[in-house]
């Protein structure tokens, strides 16, 4: 499979590893003399500590050891702001409680560690649960976001007068003027709540400390590896060459997997020095949903203004975020919502005011669209509202809307995750939409099959939305490309992987550059001993932005191979080409050297180094961009509502996405389904409900429902446009995020066109049957 | 310690002769006493479906039944399926067809689906969304999974044929 591979749909380097059961994730990997651990967890929200007695579990047999937050010293301290504050917008505000890695005094949410146990097997450090005495004294819970922020509301850290975790103010134009002269303004209160990333894997941590080395080698099932060994290097105050984290397979990320100041991040690498062995914690279903973190609380208070054309004059929105008990990292949620509120469309005049809240619940981190899809969501609906208003198609006043594809790059105004004003680089909104519209049927649907459909009795609807997903932010990746004596090609980088299929991707980028087969391509991420500079898997990012660091590393190892070669072949470097794994001399590939030797003239011996060069052929490059690029797409699905049961089936569903340039067809529809499963299951069925003390009433796979396959739709479209991002050589945008993003808002769409005679008008999600039932009960009682 | 018993188990072909507690789950005890770590756990109650292995040939869940209640039967893994280099069909299928992402899931699917296969040697689209619907996948949205079993089920056909 060499030549071309780049843009081709080649099946997966690592497939055959996954699928016979080969593949080595973390909780596969026995080490001697390994112990486990297990963390009591507090059942209050929001408690004051008393008192915690482990002295029965100490006489535990089995038991090695029992830690709560007073044997940690001066170690115990909370841990770094993983995302720098918003300081680059004007007149925010941020108050950075980061996460402690374990409750001392108080606890502020439900599942907050109180006590780590470390045993000879898990499960006996799960026995010794009950042998512990924790006196508590329970404290009102904060949930309600607008509660918490009212005056005398409990206060989830005292030192702060009151919740407010963040407050940032963005505006480009000048709304209140653009709504002075609109002809409508339209005004909603539109709630968005929690999701899981429910990573079929929960997370992991290994440690192995090695006396004797002083080595510490950690495998962890992290989004973020180089900056989870950087923080535990620097806690504990070792060099980062002492501290090596080795990501084996991960089984799923989705963002949770970002975090790197956990408790089992924090503690367990120094209890393994402690105790001099190694130690194992696999976190269980239960403890992920309760305390790893999660996403998508939000309410917006937001408004429309436009002119009787359906020409939008300005947008509004003011909204509260809830970023749980603590807010380790940063503003990147909220800063993504102000970012994707309004990014498809022309508004002139736009004003975005978060008021960012701490509450006692589980911490707020990015999940699988990381804010995205509620500012969608709200300017999905807000059009919606718009177009009911006026009597307008939904799709025309799309039409009359969107960003022209000749706008690009076009500047926002506002600020984002990168810290950076956003700039729109590439793409073509309008052929987006055409295209989902055309894909779906709309006009056909519309003007056909509904009325007929209606007249049998039948209720079913279609909705069009449009979305954007800003992908691939810096700060930068790196990456290694090595030829080997073997001849193949071994390409490593700080990223992790979580399944996306990056070591087939990036191995399509170099073998494509160095003319080798793609399966001669091993690569190597997260594994801090192979490359150690970067920043970690996040934002769709991982081709975009390491994908161009190793075709850049790729380039320079091709420049070596033919500078080399021409001097060994005796021809001048433009007849020089590589191919097959050999650099030959062009038209005549009788005439060649393989890489594997090549590889070895590249090491010079004794009395041939040239000053000023560098070694084998292999290479090193970083790449950071400016800004992001952005991706986007438009969404249609045609469903069916039971009135009587107010089950919705997704009949039919057409996404058209423009991630620049397709590595891999294959793959990046793969993420496109991958993440529609998800909008689909934030639409309908997946809601992490918490009740006014703070308790998760959906901890299990029996109260939190994750999509089955009779869930999906029965059938899915797929088109692509693709609009190369100019940010980087190859044209790559991202795209992991984009099929979560648009699904809420063009389901909630789908099911008021489908329910049309009741005048629903939906402004919240995720919804599910028996809360579409009230719905409608309500909007028929009006 | 509570008190050990002692049970037999035919694993993939193998007897095997181990002292477990009596609250052991299978699925622990064939991932870290056996070391067949092709068999997952994403939930530790009963709903994901990482964990199926064939018991007495029939798709159950390890991690709901004990490693005692084991003594005496056949247990089959993913590693009795194929191996890197010689796949089953249904493993190549979910390969061509892009089937699996993190691949955490899989074995599960499959265990799942190598007796389905048997008996549905050319099955429907619904057959297979209800034949799966009892595992859970958070990377692929099942869809191509669709594909996948419908493409096994062709190569099985093909070789029976030969
Ligand atoms: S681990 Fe057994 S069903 Fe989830
Ligand atoms: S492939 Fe990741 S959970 Fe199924």
């Amino acid at each position: 499979m060499s030549g071309k591979v780049f843009g081709q749909s080649v099946t997966r380097n690592e497939d055959p590893y996954l699928l016979t059961g080969k593949a080595e994730f973390i909780d596969d990997i026995e080490l001697p003399g390994m112990l486990h651990a297990a963390f009591l967890r507090s059942d209050y929200a929001h408690a004051r500590i008393k008192s915690i007695d482990v002295s029965q579990a100490l006489k535990r047999p089995g038991v090695v050891a029992v830690y709560t937050a007073a044997d940690f010293g001066d170690y115990w301290r909370p841990g770094p702001l993983q995302v720098p504050p918003p300081t680059a917008i004007k007149g925010s505000v941020f108050h950075a409680r980061t996460l402690v890695p374990i409750a001392k005094d108080k606890v502020r949410f439900s599942g907050e560690p109180l006590a780590l146990i470390i045993a000879e097997s898990r499960y006996i450090a799960e026995d010794a649960f009950d042998d512990i005495i924790v006196e508590m004294e329970p404290l009102d819970a904060v949930v309600d976001l607008e509660k918490a922020l009212e005056p005398g509301a409990p206060l989830v850290h005292e030192d702060l007068e009151s919740n407010l975790a963040a407050h940032v103010v963005q505006e480009r134009g000048n709304y209140e003027e653009a709504a002075a002269k609109a002809d409508y303004v339209i005004k909603r209160r539109i709630s968005v709540d929690r999701c899981a990333g429910a990573a079929m894997e929960n997370r992991g941590l290994l440690v192995d400390w090695n006396d004797r080395t002083r080595e510490m080698t950690i495998w962890a099932s992290t989004q973020a590896p180089i900056p989870l060994r950087n923080s535990i290097a620097a806690r504990l105050g070792l060099f980062e060459s002492q501290v090596r984290v080795i990501t084996p397979y991960i089984g799923g990320g989705f963002g949770p997997k970002i975090m790197t100041s956990q408790a089992d991040d924090v503690l367990l690498p120094i209890v393994a020095m402690w105790l001099n062995r190694p130690i194992k914690w696999i976190e269980d279903r239960r403890e992920n949903f309760l305390a790893t973190t999660s996403e998508r609380d939000q309410l917006h208070y937001a408004e429309i203004a436009v002119t009787k054309d359906g020409i939008i004059l300005g947008v509004k929105d003011m909204f509260y975020h809830n970023t749980g008990a603590y807010d380790p990292y940063g503003m990147t949620v909220p800063l993504n919502t102000q970012t994707h509120t309004v990014s498809n469309y022309n508004v002139p005049n736009f004003k975005t005011e978060v008021k960012m809240v701490f509450s006692n619940t589980m911490v707020v981190t990015p999940v699988r669209g990381a804010g995205r899809p509620y500012g969608v969501y709200v300017m999905e609906r807000l059009i919606d509202y718009a177009a009911c208003e006026l009597g307008m198609d939904p799709v025309e006043i799309r039409r009359r809307n969107l960003i022209r594809s000749d706008q690009y790059p076009l500047p926002t105004g506002i600020i984002g995750q990168d810290f950076v004003e956003g700039v729109l680089d590439s793409g073509d909104y309008p052929e987006e939409l055409r295209k989902a519209v055309e894909l779906i049927g709309y006009e056909k649907f519309i003007k056909e099959e509904q009325p007929r459909l209606r007249a049998e009795g039948k209720h079913k609807g279609i909705g069009v939305v449009c979305f954007t997903e800003g992908t691939s932010v810096g700060p930068y990746e790196g990456a290694r490309v090595t030829v080997g004596a073997n001849g193949k090609v071994n390409v490593s980088t700080g990223i992790s992987t979580q399944g996306q299929g990056h070591f087939t991707v990036y191995a399509q980028i170099a073998a494509e550059e160095l003319g080798v087969d793609v399966r001669d391509v091993n690569v190597t991420t997260g594994d801090t001993g192979h490359f150690h500079w970067g920043a970690g898997t996040f934002a769709s990012r991982g081709t975009g932005v390491a994908g161009s660091a190793i075709h850049l590393a790729a380039s320079k190892v091709r420049q070596k191979a033919i500078k080399l070669g021409s001097k060994l072949l005796g021809v001048p470097e433009d007849q020089v080409e590589l191919c097959d794994g050999k650099v030959c001399v062009a038209g005549d590939h009788s005439r060649f050297i393989s890489l594997g030797e090549m590889a070895m003239k590249a090491n010079p011996t004794r009395g041939t180094f040239e000053q000023g060069a560098e070694p084998g052929l292999e290479a090193v490059a970083y790449f950071g961009p400016p800004y992001g690029s952005t991706g986007a797409g438009a969404l249609a699905m045609i469903v069916d509502v039971d009135p009587g049961s107010m089950d919705v089936k997704i009949e039919k569903l057409a996404i058209v996405h423009d991630c620049g340039t397709l590595v891999n067809p294959m793959l990046v529809e793969g993420q496109i389904l991958g993440g529609l499963s998800m909008g689909i299951g934030n639409a309908f069925y997946e809601q992490l409900k918490y009740d006014e003390n703070g308790q998760l009433l959906t901890a299990s796979f029996m109260d939190y429902l994750l999509p089955q396959a009779t869930d999906m739709p029965d059938e899915v479209l797929l088109g692509h446009v693709e609009r190369p991002s100019p940010l980087n050589e190859l044209g790559m945008k991202g795209v992991g995020e984009a099929g979560a993003i648009p699904t809420p808002a063009c389901f909630a769409q789908a099911v008021e066109n489908a329910l049309a005679d009741c005048k629903l008008q939906i402004a919240e999600t995720p919804l599910s049957p028996s809360r579409l039932f009230e719905l409608v009960k309500k909007s028929t009682e009006k | 310690m509570t008190k050990l018993y002692t049970i037999k188990v035919k694993v993939n072909g193998t007897e095997y002769e181990r002292s477990v507690e009596p609250r052991l789950l299978l699925s622990d005890f064939i991932r870290h006493d056996l070391g067949l770590s092709g068999t997952h756990v994403g939930c530790e109650h009963g709903l994901c479906g990482a964990c199926t292995v064939l018991f007495d040939g029939e798709p159950m869940r390890s991690c709901l039944i004990f490693a005692v209640q084991a003594n005496g039967h056949e247990v089959q893994t993913v590693e009795s399926l194929g191996t890197p280099e010689h796949m089953h069909p249904l493993q190549e299928a979910f390969s061509e067809k892009h089937a699996l992402q993190c691949g955490f899931c899989t074995p599960g699917f499959l265990m799942t689906l190598v007796p389905f296969l048997e008996k549905h040697p050319d099955p429907t689209e619904e057959e297979i969304r209800e034949a799966i619907d009892g595992n859970l996948c958070r990377c692929t949205g099942y869809q191509n999974m669709i594909g996948a079993v419908q493409l096994a089920a062709k190569k099985m056909a093909a070789r029976q044929e030969v």
